[in-house]
């Protein structure tokens, strides 16, 4: 999947239309990969886990993918997949909270911005918890904080390893200082799975920042990170507001963090389930 | 999601207006509100500074030190801003890079393995966004910290005494009890920033200040602190002698509680007070 073994041949399937017929006919079939600015057909994207199969660039797959991705058979048995915040602010900002919480859930068919479910990793049994980027950019509230910490009291009870994919802007603006909290919360709750010696790997897609960042994405006895993902504490435009000055060419990348000590590896996702289940043959046999 | 509001933005010296709220962080933010180390000349004794992370550097934002506070010995971890221009750049307007967070656990550690029971004072706009701080790993330590604070076996009381700036505060704030001044507030996100998310517009910060319910009397009614302590007339910056006196009050009634606590209860009580906060769903 290098850059190097793109050659003519690519071009050669693609269809021989005009731009005009190419802007109408594919549209919804082709797409453009962020990475190499390729056309490419929608069903290869999908069929290699949107990872661009001429450049290797990771484009985003949602919660149910990534179960899919990780999990045998991609089968999974769910946990906690009614709860709903009660917009404990009642806050209003272009509109309700709770109404965009409805639009929300019926545009992804989740109650919020997660899905924590139980399945076999390589045959053996993990608690797992995926966030929806798509879901109020993924970001944490009251229900996802409380999601993550029934996951942690599973795990300790069937003592079992622990699995979170984050992908998320941090803590959710809506709920205010009640999704700040949370993130106290689920470290605390990291501390009893910590002291119950059970393995919890930490996988940080793109994006993971914020709040998420700094609790449970970073507290993993493995932190490892899809390559290209943007993670950090500060979002970028933030920091470019604060000292006013360009940043540098790949900062806040998985391949920044790696170099600066913050990640165990940078795993391809075709690769991850293989690297999760060696780790935890190391953790637990 | 996380921001921080820049100090050029900053008119705390004009008479606070606008909604209650918006007042709130105006008095938050006065430049003349008393900041950490007014309360701690006023409430401890003997205060000895210590400093450094053992590992990078020495951080101004984040003051340590051994004290004793009406005769027992305690550390205070205190989030410190300045008050002229030259003291506010030393202490980067009070915002803390990784190096002071990880000072804070450090001490803190420390204190635990001596059973000192420990105070820290929250005040900052919020974790420094830059460069450096992303690299050596603003998150992780921030994110180290919530853990290990959960894990401390000693009292650990918190008090927002002014700006409570999301993960930035947060990371010095696992208590036993938490504790706001009554004109301090405490957010996910600073007001301007919030306010260019929703509105697109920072000007409108006094809007999004109401809508996030960051007031003592908000995070008191949700559940997420345990006590408010009263300011003298007009806010703290009115009477420093008497704020301290007001908090010093506090302190002490709220350390004896927990005094009969063993270590055990100490990590049981902070544990079971985070895990049920924030029960908003069905
Ligand atoms: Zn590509």
């Amino acid at each position: 999947m290098s850059w190097f073994k793109r050659d003519k041949g690519d071009d050669d399937k693609l269809p021989k239309l005009t731009d005009q017929e190419r802007r109408v006919k594919t549209e919804g079939l082709w797409q453009k990969c962020e990475g190499c600015r390729q056309i490419i057909w929608k069903k290869d994207l999908e069929a290699n886990w949107n990872v661009c199969t001429k450049c290797g660039a990771h484009s985003r797959i949602d919660a149910f993918t990534r179960l899919k991705l990780l999990l045998d058979e991609g089968e999974f048995t769910r946990y906690d997949s009614t709860l709903r915040s009660n917009d404990p602010l009642g806050f209003v900002d272009s509109k309700p909270y709770s109404e965009r919480l409805r639009g929300m859930q019926n545009a992804t068919n989740l109650c919020d911005a997660m899905i924590a479910a139980e399945g076999l990793l390589a045959g053996r049994k993990v608690q797992i918890c995926a966030m929806e980027p798509k879901f109020i950019g993924g970001s944490m509230g009251s229900v996802v904080g409380e999601m993550i910490m029934r996951a942690i009291e599973r795990a300790i009870a069937g003592r079992e390893p622990l699995i979170i994919v984050s992908a998320s802007g941090g803590a959710r603006m809506q709920e205010g200082a009640v999704s700040l909290m949370q993130m106290a919360k689920i470290s605390a709750g990291l501390m009893r799975l910590d002291e119950s010696r059970l393995p919890y790997i930490s996988i940080l897609t793109d994006p993971t920042t914020g709040g998420v960042t700094a609790s449970y994405a970073m507290l993993g006895d493995l932190n490892i990170a899809e390559p290209g993902a943007l993670i950090g504490f500060a979002g970028p435009r933030v920091i470019e507001q604060t000292i006013r000055q360009k940043l540098p060419e790949g900062f806040q990348r998985s391949e920044f963090l790696l170099k600066h000590g913050m990640l165990d590896e940078v795993v391809p996702r075709l690769e991850l389930k293989q690297y999760v289940a060696t780790a935890l043959r190391f953790f637990v046999d | 999601m996380e921001g921080v509001n820049s100090p050029e933005n900053f008119d705390g010296v004009t008479v606070p207006g606008g909604n209650a709220a918006w007042r709130r962080v105006q008095l938050a933010r006065h430049p003349k509100r008393p900041h950490s180390l007014d309360y701690i000349g006023r409430i401890f004794q003997d205060f000895q500074e210590i400093h450094g992370d053992r590992n990078f550097g020495d951080d101004p934002a984040i003051v340590a030190g051994l004290a004793h506070f009406e005769g027992r010995p305690v550390l205070i971890v205190a989030e410190q801003k300045g008050r002229d221009t030259k003291q506010r750049f030393f202490r980067n307007f009070g915002m803390p890079k990784p190096e002071g967070y990880r000072k804070a656990l450090r001490v803190m550690q420390m204190a635990s393995k001596f059973g000192r029971p420990i105070i820290t004072f929250l005040d900052t706009p919020g974790a420094y966004p830059g460069i450096d701080a992303e690299e050596r790993g603003q998150a992780e330590a921030i994110a180290r910290n919530l853990r290990e604070m959960a894990r401390l076996s000693v009292p650990v009381v918190v008090i927002c005494i002014g700006e409570g700036g999301s993960g930035g505060a947060l990371a010095l704030g696992v208590g036993n009890t938490v504790l706001m001044l009554e004109n301090a507030v405490y957010s996910v996100i600073s007001p301007e920033s919030c306010a260019a998310i929703i509105y697109r517009d920072s000007a409108k910060a006094e809007q999004a200040a109401a809508a996030l319910r960051l007031t003592a009397e908000d995070l008191k009614s949700l559940g997420l602190i345990d006590g408010i302590i009263p300011e003298p007339a007009g806010g703290a910056h009115e009477d420093h002698d008497a704020a301290a006196e007001s908090l010093r009050t506090h302190l002490s009634a709220r350390l004896s509680e927990l005094d009969s606590l063993s270590a055990d209860q100490i990590v049981e009580h902070r544990y079971e007070k985070f895990r049920r906060m924030g029960n908003f769903f069905a």
